[in-house]
């Protein structure tokens, strides 16, 4: 079964660099062919989990071909608490990834509408904000606020990055407030909330988008769960802070499946141009 | 140790919770309940107050002072309702232009499954954005622990004060014994990695002024308080509306330690 769609640019993209081989699927331990799983959109063929993305390829998935321009693209963190065992995080989490940070942020177009856009990566030390993390977004909200671009992000995170202490906490409340100045322009934003989105940046600006967007399944909280437990003393459901209770309780717009994602982003892009702009 | 040592303090027994200050600081108070939205919430008093001949909007985190008080309030950790009622009061004190005054003592945000079900995330998500967007001045004061999101939610402001003795965290200092050494008795050494006190708070312009404690002279301790915070009030509104938002947006925008250079740690 591939889900790729003949339109979707991005795959087609993926699969030009895609090196061969085989992954194996963290769910179902099935050994998967590497371009069958881009083909399938990360989506595991055997089990039908969806498996993380990396930042950038998320970026490949939904942008006009070769249209992703990367901003701020040389921030990176400093352990400048000398914070038991960051400096190894970071390193590992480099070395690993090839990123320099835990979210790529840039302009592209999508479907040929300027956008600004983030992705953050959960392999990087589970995409948790420190300042480089804030510092990116704040960038890019600011740039999106200036030009009047909406912003699409795709959140996953830890929450905030506790190696960085009380500074880590306060990136939360510096890129609120560059969310609200877009708000405050009329701008558009679209968050995807992607597995796991869960502490401060669902505390922040997960949740401050305009549309809120999610993938099947995807654990979406902000105590974790295992915190909750204790304090509930109970077994909590399977389906806790999953994306399909969140959109029980009324905390998301929907819940889309990705191969339907671009399609959808594009729609919500459509529906917000302005008057005079060409579509 | 002094990080534990302070941590402590933060959390003693017999400490004035937010309520013991509301009745120092405020004349002809009048408390405002429920967040109209689903419920109330006793861990967070908020109202309208004289501050000197001022009228002001208060909002506190209160842990309660015995067993039954604190139970009722959850030992000082809000639920989604409390903080959608703090925002509640912050835009009824914008349309009255009268400042509000945040009182934070919280080991966190409530952590439990209703309050999960009912948005925590998102009511501190909303509070902290349109803290940041607040036409009308805002001055935090963490009287005991500042305790992660939980706190920020109250703390999105344009002065934040730190008792002598309190605390402001991004995560527990338990938490983060369990995450980082699967041991959560090894609370000092977490506290002091963290880097929680006023000190810390000032260095890293979390907070502009440390307020010394003396709890055996507590009226005048608040009188003290209210001087500081009525002269820091009458700076603040000195400025204009879109002055003071662009003071408070560049308060946090300068706040990270980062690096940039190119080319590093270049992709393999
Ligand atoms: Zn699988």
């Amino acid at each position: 079964m591939f889900l790729f769609k003949k339109t979707d640019p991005g795959v087609r993209e993926l699969l030009k660099t895609a090196k061969d081989g085989v992954v194996v699927c963290g769910h179902c331990k099935e050994e998967i062919d590497r371009k069958e799983l881009i083909r399938n959109y990360y989506i595991c063929p055997k089990c039908q989990k969806y498996l993380r993305i990396p930042a950038r390829d998320r970026i490949t998935l939904i942008a006009d071909r070769d249209s992703f321009s990367e901003m701020a693209a040389n921030v990176t963190s400093v352990d400048f608490l000398k914070f038991p065992g960051y400096e190894e995080k970071l390193n590992k989490a480099r070395m690993s990834t090839g990123e320099k940070e835990a979210v790529v942020c840039g302009v592209c177009k999508i479907d040929g509408i300027s956008v600004a856009i983030f992705a953050m990566d959960p392999r990087f030390i589970m995409a948790s904000m420190g300042s480089a993390v804030g510092e990116k977004i704040t960038r890019i909200f600011e740039h999106a606020t200036r030009y009047h671009l909406p912003v699409i992000g795709f959140t996953a995170s830890g929450g905030a990055r506790m190696q960085e202490g009380i500074v880590s906490l306060m990136q939360m409340a510096k890129v609120s407030g560059a969310v609200k100045r877009h708000s405050n322009g009329g701008n558009l934003y679209v968050t995807v909330l992607t597995d796991p989105t869960t502490g401060g940046v669902t505390a922040s600006f997960a949740m401050q988008g305009d549309i809120l967007l999610a993938e099947p399944k995807a654990l979406i909280g902000f105590a974790g769960r295992r915190v909750v437990e204790q304090t509930t003393k109970s077994t909590l459901p399977d389906n806790f802070q999953s994306a399909e209770f969140l959109l029980e309780h009324g905390f998301i717009d929907q819940i889309i499946p990705r191969e339907d994602l671009r399609d959808t982003i594009v729609n919500i892009l459509k529906l917000h141009s302005r008057k005079g702009e060409t579509l | 140790m002094i990080a534990y040592e302070k941590l402590k303090l933060a959390r003693q027994n017999g400490r004035p919770t937010g309520s013991a200050y509301l009745d120092e600081l405020f004349t002809n108070r009048l408390d405002l309940c429920g967040d109209r939205r689903y419920g109330e919430d006793a861990a967070i008093i908020g109202g309208i107050g004289y501050l000197g001949d001022m009228p002001v909007t208060y909002i506190a985190i209160d842990k309660g002072t015995d067993l039954d008080s604190r139970l009722k309030k959850n030992f000082g950790c809000p639920k989604p309702e409390g903080y959608r009622k703090a925002l509640r009061l912050m835009k009824q004190a914008e349309k009255f232009n009268r400042p509000v005054i945040c009182f934070v003592d919280t080991l966190g945000a409530y952590p439990g499954a209703e309050a999960e079900e009912r948005g925590q995330g998102q009511a501190i998500a909303e509070n902290i954005m349109e803290m940041m967007g607040l036409k009308t001045p805002v001055i935090s004061v963490v009287i005991g622990e500042g305790g992660s999101g939980g706190a920020l939610a109250l703390c999105a402001s344009d002065r934040v004060y730190m008792l002598e003795n309190a605390v402001y965290s991004v995560i527990t200092p338990e938490g983060c014994a369990t995450i980082l050494w699967k041991d959560a008795k090894r609370v000092a050494d977490a506290a002091e990695c963290l880097h929680i006190t006023a000190e810390d708070m000032v260095e890293y312009h979390v907070a502009e002024r440390v307020i010394p404690e003396d709890f055996t002279h507590f009226k005048r301790m608040c009188a003290d308080l209210k001087k500081v915070l009525l002269s820091d009030l009458a700076v603040i509104t000195q400025n204009s509306i879109s002055g003071m938002l662009e003071n408070r947006y560049e308060r946090f925008r300068r706040i990270g330690i980062y690096e940039e250079a190119a080319g590093k740690y270049g992709n393999p």
